[in-house]
């Protein structure tokens, strides 16, 4: 008899913990597959110039961020600033991949909202970004030297993912290779 | 009512054509064109998540469409565009995805709450069953006692109302 009621209210608590965590994940997160691997090689025109072309093999040698961004994306304009911020404290050059934009509006973007980018790749039709696995913009990949991705971040960076995450992160990679 | 209906129509015109102008398959030959159909089913598109890529109307599930029709016209086989995606994507972005140990529990979990489920149902009616055949003895054995002890009772007692105009 004593059962009858204990076992429901196991059952019931285990269902709660269950969808209670279900509810602290965004299902929009994919699990990031390409942690661990090399960054997929690009050759774009890089933003400012048509004529020049960028790869990420530029960042090669060091650790860097790669920051997928675009002039429409809202969630972007917020980021920048932290984006900024995290590559002043730790020295650690952003590659920004512009995804899927217009040459003119990025440049307005950049002057109004701020530029943290030492290059920025113009990737017109966007098939770089699935190269890259992207689900969606803004996305940040942490490079290590040897160019293999070591962590992704899908949407904005935020002041605690910054802190919390890809500073220790950084530190370490930096720490990881002489 | 008619102008809405009118503005709804002339919007599915618009969206149908703005779809069928840019349909990613039409430099396939007929046979290359079928597996990119078939293909762009299979994938689910990472932005909204419940449909596959042929039927999202999202830009990067456009994207994607772009790029299985490319890798076909490149002469790459079903098994490597998949490989591509999956790369990219993980196992998720397959509407069917492989038989391995990180999907074991996608797979058989479902079987494995049913068994769950029937094992209980089973053993809740055996339960049941035996209880219910437990007191049904129960009651027979309280009736057969009532009725000694009525057997036992001497013949005046008065009778009710019912019996005894029944027998008139």
């Amino acid at each position: 008899m004593r059962w009858r009621v204990i076992i429901p209210g196991i059952v019931l608590i285990a269902l709660v913990g269950v969808l209670g965590y279900g509810l602290t994940r965004d299902p929009h997160t994919l699990p990031s597959v390409l942690v661990g691997h090399p960054a997929p090689p690009f050759d774009l025109p890089t933003l400012d110039n048509p004529q020049h072309t960028i790869g990420v093999d530029a960042m090669k040698g060091r650790v860097a961020l790669v920051n997928v961004w675009a002039s429409w994306c809202v969630a972007c304009r917020s980021e920048v600033s932290v984006i900024a911020e995290l590559s002043q404290r730790t020295g650690v050059p952003v590659l920004g991949l512009d995804y899927k934009d217009d040459r003119d509006e990025a440049h307005r973007w950049l002057r109004r909202f701020g530029d943290p980018y030492a290059r920025i790749a113009f990737d017109a039709k966007g098939q770089t970004g699935i190269d890259w696995g992207i689900s969606g913009v803004p996305e940040t990949f942490v490079l290590d030297r040897h160019g293999i991705i070591r962590d992704k971040v899908v949407g904005p960076v935020t002041d605690e993912t910054m802190n919390d995450r890809l500073i220790p992160l950084i530190e370490k990679l930096r720490a990881e290779g002489g | 009512m008619r102008w809405t209906i009118v503005a709804a129509t002339l919007l599915l015109v618009v969206l149908a054509s703005g779809v069928s102008s840019a349909a990613p398959d039409d430099a396939l030959t007929p046979a290359q064109s079928a597996r990119y159909h078939e293909l762009a089913a299979q994938f689910r598109c990472v932005v909204c998540q419940n449909r596959s890529i042929a039927a999202s109307d999202a830009p990067l599930a456009a994207d994607l469409r772009e790029i299985v029709a490319r890798q076909i016209r490149e002469g790459r086989t079903d098994r490597q565009i998949k490989a591509y995606l999956v790369a990219r994507y993980g196992d998720w972005v397959l509407y069917d995805p492989p038989f391995k140990f990180g999907t074991l529990l996608l797979w058989l979990g479902p079987f494995i709450l049913l068994l769950i489920g029937l094992g209980l149902i089973v053993s809740l009616t055996r339960r049941r069953a035996r209880s219910d055949r437990d007191s049904a003895a129960d009651e027979t054995s309280l009736d057969r006692d009532r009725l000694a002890a009525l057997l036992a009772e001497p013949d005046d007692t008065p009778r009710d109302t019912h019996n005894s105009r029944a027998r008139r």
